[in-house]
């Protein structure tokens, strides 16, 4: 994926943590941002997915950010959120431990990305953002639907 | 004869003249000269006056009979109508609704008297229509007396409406109706028993409809020395008074021929000739004293019953639940067709495809079937607010519209209780007092608009007032009060997304709780209700202006009959039609054949499925601490297997709903469905997993 003709003039992005590094998604494809929700676990998904919960009477399925990188799950706690992602009519929503902030990125501060992060999260990842002398890194979240959609 | 068969037509009934009274009576008090709806409620409290004493109701009957001379008197101008009179009637109607509640719930009127009303009532008469303040209910329980003894005299059979339809039917397919009073010796030892040869003979020659005193009474000896029926049959008068006759210890028979004449028109409950003084030993006259106005008002109530029939048919609902059942589970593995997508032909496609037309095609015809038009839940709301605006002193009106809007029959029984709180929330918040209307340059009077109309695959039902709005900073502050939410964050928030927060749990900017609203208790089970039947709701508002809820529902619903179990920790849906039986059965009686776990069920081998291990679930309770195992059986077409579960938790209908298009493909999950508490339950594709 070519990264630089996605980001064109300042985009906002979401900023949220895992796992104390900090992630962004593009702010346009962020539906509403929940505190943790009951969650009621489907059978034979991957451990990455939670499960399902009622959101205005839609069933969305939830994806934990950790486990989908490999990283060690942790309890829930004051700061944990639910993103829900949508694009085109689906829904996807994303625990992760804590929402920053909303920053704005041109595309001179976004680096394409190389082998910084681990393996399995290499392919969900558009670039590296640089804000304020953090470093964000940013999620294709197209990609990570996409490939749920397509497994089996 | 048993009034019992008779209990549901006369709850159904009954509540159709109450609805009619009510509406005459709002119209009442809108003009309190109007003769028209006079002449209405007289006729309605009459007839509620007959159903009740026939079916042996005597505080009702006494009620209305108070009812109906103080509408009588008002009628023909002998009284004054009032505002003070309309609002003893709509106590009256009130307590008419408790007897008939509590009909519909045990058989019996219940032992209230509701002496202050029957007072008010006799008061109206003495004084002429001058204004006698009604006593509010103490929670002292009023004198238990019925007013007027109702003993049904052992001589005459009264008959009420559905005897004379049977005798009717019976005239004109050419039988012959009798009234037979059987007269035992003084002497007679064994009366039960020779009452039973009486019936003996009785049954085998005719049918018998009606007996007094009642057959259970007769069988346990509980009559003096007589007791009289009413037959159809073919044969003569003179035959049954030969065969009777004969018995031993029967000193007499009196076999009195029921004609058409008799059953022209109603019976005037008995109360009326205890009254007159009947000679008791009138020989089984069974036709009551007709009045002329019964008689029209009978007459007009069928006409206009027989005006509203028109080309339908009755069905009964459970024949309609079965059809709705089989429905939805065609829908459940059509849509599992779909989701397999591996190895399919193109002619597969293609079948697969016309299959899911057809499929859509039904499923909309039935759902139609289950159509309901919004009218039944709305038509209570303008005397609600009516009540509502009196205990606020408030003026209000409430503007309806769209009544004709059709909801499936699921939706509306679940709809009406959301509906009342908004509703009650706009009265009771939304509106303002006349003054603070006065001093916002509105008029006097609120409003409240209730509309139902249909957009696209929705019915959309909104709740508008011209209040004051709700206070968007009042909200936003509260959340922070509340601690919900930080202060930075609720400042981002845009005012919709404020007005979301109304709809969290226990979250209430009402200063003071009111009987009415104000405990934040109200709101998010409205949203839930509401979610649950997959639909959403909104909120639009304008300071000073009014607030606008709206509620979403979709018209069509998959919607089936659930078995919900406990497995460990989760909750899951087992689709009714799937469950041949449930059983209970001891951990020690799990035997193992070749491998596989199987129970025995009266001589049939029945393999066992764990659900539990299947679904990894947690916190299933292990065998060896449960005295038994709760087994739901299945069937697979002609196979069974037997799903151990840890609990049952009830039987309940459910929305399907889809699990998206992520989820699609998941092993042995139909859907997921929305429970009552918000929460999710996943329902189990009972054919992938049945061995």
């Amino acid at each position: 994926m070519d990264t630089k003709t996605l980001v064109k003039d300042a985009k906002q992005y979401v900023v949220f943590k895992a796992a104390d590094q900090e992630y962004g998604a593009d702010i346009h494809k962020v539906s509403i941002i929940e505190k943790p929700m009951n969650i009621a676990r489907v059978p034979t998904t991957p451990d990455y997915i939670k499960g399902v919960v009622n959101l205005r009477g839609e069933i969305i399925p939830i994806m934990d950010l950790r486990l989908k990188f490999g990283l060690p799950e942790v309890p829930a706690d004051d700061d944990t959120r639910i993103i829900m992602f949508k694009l085109n009519e689906i829904t996807l929503g994303i625990i992760v431990d804590a929402v920053a902030e909303v920053v704005s990125l041109k595309e001179s501060d976004i680096e394409s990305v190389t082998s910084i992060t681990s393996d399995r999260s290499l392919d969900y990842i558009i670039g590296i953002g640089k804000a304020d002398g953090r470093l964000i890194t940013l999620l294709n979240i197209e990609k990570l639907i996409a490939e749920l959609l397509n497994k089996d | 004869m048993d009034m019992n068969q008779y209990l549901d037509i006369f709850v159904e009934e009954a509540r159709e003249h109450l609805q009619n009274l009510n509406t005459s009576l709002l119209e009442l008090e809108k003009d309190n000269q109007n003769k028209a709806v006079l002449n209405e409620i007289f006729r309605v409290a009459h007839t509620l006056k007959g159903m009740s004493g026939t079916m042996g109701y005597t505080k009702m009957q006494t009620l209305t009979h108070d009812m109906e001379d103080v509408l009588d008197a008002l009628r023909n101008d002998r009284v004054k109508a009032n505002s003070n009179m309309v609002d003893i009637l709509f106590k009256c109607l009130d307590a008419l609704e408790t007897y008939v509640n509590t009909i519909a719930s045990t058989g019996h009127e219940g032992s209230e008297a509701f002496q202050e009303i029957i007072d008010a009532l006799a008061n109206v008469l003495k004084t002429g229509g001058a204004p006698a303040p009604v006593q509010e209910k103490k929670a002292a329980k009023a004198p238990e007396t019925p007013a007027e003894p109702v003993v049904a005299s052992r001589l005459n059979i009264e008959l009420n409406q559905y005897d004379i339809n049977v005798i009717r039917k019976a005239i004109d397919e050419g039988m012959n109706v009798f009234e037979i009073h059987v007269m035992f010796d003084k002497g007679c030892l064994l009366k039960a028993a020779r009452a039973f040869i009486v019936f003996q003979i009785l049954e085998k020659n005719s049918e018998v409809i009606k007996s007094v005193p009642k057959v259970e009474d007769i069988e346990d000896e509980r009559f003096e020395f007589d007791f009289t029926v009413v037959v159809i049959t073919q044969l003569t008068k003179e035959f049954f008074e030969r065969e009777i006759n004969s018995v031993a210890e029967i000193s007499g028979v009196e076999v009195t021929p029921i004609l058409p004449e008799n059953v022209g028109m109603t019976s005037e409950p008995v109360v009326e000739e205890a009254k007159e003084e009947k000679a008791a030993a009138d020989a089984g006259q069974s036709a009551p004293k007709p009045a002329a106005k019964p008689t029209a008002a009978t007459a007009t109530e069928e006409h206009k019953k027989i005006q509203k029939t028109g080309k339908t048919v009755r069905v009964d609902i459970d024949r309609l639940d079965i059809l709705m059942n089989l429905v939805s589970e065609l829908i459940i593995i059509k849509t599992r067709l779909d989701e397999s997508s591996h190895g399919k032909t193109d002619a597969d496609t293609e079948s697969l495809e016309y299959l899911e037309r057809i499929t859509t095609s039904l499923h909309d015809a039935v759902m139609k079937v289950r159509m309901v038009p919004v009218e039944t839940v709305f038509n209570r709301f303008p005397r609600m607010i009516r009540d509502i605006a009196r205990e606020l002193d408030k003026e209000i009106e409430l503007h309806m519209s769209g009544e004709e809007t059709e909801l499936d029959r699921t939706v509306i029984d679940e709809i009406g209780d959301p509906l009342i709180h908004i509703l009650r929330n706009s009265a009771d918040h939304g509106l303002e007092t006349r003054e603070e209307r006065q001093r916002a340059n509105k008029p006097p009077i609120g409003n409240i608009y209730l509309r139902a109309y249909q957009d696209g695959n929705n019915v959309v039902i909104e709740v508008e007032d011209d209040g004051r709005g709700i206070n968007i900073d009042k909200v936003r502050k509260k959340i922070i009060e509340k601690g919900l939410e930080s202060a930075e964050i609720v400042n981002s928030f845009s005012d919709k997304e404020v007005v979301e927060y109304l709809f969290k749990p226990s979250f209430s900017t009402a200063d003071k709780v009111t009987d009415l609203s104000g405990r934040g208790v109200g709101l998010d089970v409205v949203k839930t209700k509401i979610e649950a039947l997959g639909g959403m709701t909104e909120v639009e508002t304008e300071a000073g202006k009014g607030s606008k809820f709206i509620i979403r529902l979709p018209l069509t619903l998959a919607i089936i009959q659930a078995l919900l179990v406990k497995i460990g920790d989760e909750k899951y849906a087992i689709p009714l039609g799937a469950i041949r039986e449930i059983v209970n059965i001891k951990p020690a009686e799990l035997k193992m054949v070749r491998n596989q776990e199987v129970i025995f069920l009266r001589d049939m081998v029945i393999p066992v499925v764990r659900l539990d291990r299947i679904f990894s679930v947690p916190g299933m309770i292990p065998d060896s601490e449960k005295k038994h195992l709760t087994c739901v059986i299945v069937k697979k077409g002609d196979k069974q297997s037997a799903f151990i579960v840890d609990n049952l938790i009830g039987q309940q209908e459910i929305v399907i709903k889809s699990l998206g298009k992520i989820l699609a493909g998941v092993k042995f999950i139909a859907g997921a469905t929305i429970l009552g508490d918000g929460n999710v339950a996943l329902i189990i594709d009972v054919n992938s997993l049945a061995l």
